[in-house]
């Protein structure tokens, strides 16, 4: 095994994201897709922090996109799961085959 | 083979494993706690790159917050203890195959391009003296604006949430105030 760098942390962010967009095409329930949005979130975070230590030392930018996308990740969190618990309400599942009103 | 790269590889494959154990459980409560260790195992990949703010902020928003918040969500909207409907073959074999080609053809662009700058990585951990006065600089490439733009944001999701999440009113009798 080599020394770990930035190649083997650009492997597991990308292997990170595609775990997560594998798991968004076969979910059918609401707050597991919204699982793997954090995960793929997650995974563009970690290569913002990789290139900002490896490519770009002594600069801060790749860390403070990495503030802003958890404080955006945390927001879309809380609006999506007030969105999927009022779907409950209305449809008593959360499953995205039940949600067809506004098909077409 | 040092102590770090050991740890490093530990990491690495919590962080995988538990990723793809949270993708492909028909517990949905299984799901939820393994995306808590995948969460984890990136904060440890944070504290691996000497980044400790970002690893902390890892940890208080997302394992302390974000997931808690689903699995409270999974509470009120689950019946928590049962499968999730099995799915059909074709398409988990297609999401599958779709996944890997992307990543195949990630992987790909990566190995072809050469990254230039500081391959070991050494001597650039940020103290949080420099983070927080960049963050709320007005000059030299500081953040104020956007911090500004994102707090603001957030009281807009906190409005929009308890407004979407309010119970309903319009099926009661309105009483007419004059």
């Amino acid at each position: 095994m080599q020394e770990p760098g930035l190649y083997h942390l650009l492997f597991i962010s990308a292997a990170l994201f595609f775990i997560a967009v594998f798991g968004f095409f076969t979910r059918r329930n609401l707050i597991t897709m919204l699982m793997s949005i954090e995960l793929m979130l997650n995974s563009v975070n970690l290569n913002f922090i990789a290139f900002n230590k490896y490519v770009w030392p002594g600069r801060l930018d790749g860390l403070f996109f990495t503030i802003f996308i958890i404080a955006i990740a945390a927001a879309e969190a809380a609006v999506a799961i007030a969105i999927i618990i009022n779907l409950y309400r209305t449809h008593k599942s959360i499953d995205v085959e039940q949600a067809e009103e506004l098909k077409f | 083979m040092s102590g770090s790269t050991i740890i490093f590889y530990m990491l690495a494959a919590l962080t995988l494993v538990s990723a793809v154990m949270s993708v492909s459980t028909r517990r949905i409560f299984r799901a939820a706690i393994f995306l808590l260790f995948t969460l984890i195992g990136i904060a440890g990949l944070y504290f691996w790159m000497e980044y400790e703010f970002i690893a902390a902020v890892q940890i208080v928003v997302y394992v302390g917050g974000i997931t808690v918040l689903i699995i409270f969500s999974i509470f009120l909207t689950q019946e928590a203890g049962e499968l999730l409907p099995k799915q059909q073959a074709g398409r988990q074999l297609f999401s599958a195959l779709a996944a890997f080609c992307g990543f195949a053809l990630v992987m790909l662009q990566v190995a072809k391009y050469s990254f230039n700058g500081n391959s070991t990585g050494a001597g650039n951990n940020p103290s949080v003296a420099d983070i927080g006065n960049q963050m709320l600089g007005i000059e030299n490439g500081g953040y104020a604006l956007p911090f500004e733009v994102i707090s603001v944001l957030l009281l807009a999701a906190l409005v929009g949430c308890i407004v979407i999440a309010l119970r309903s009113t319009a099926e009661q009798p309105v009483v007419d105030k004059k």
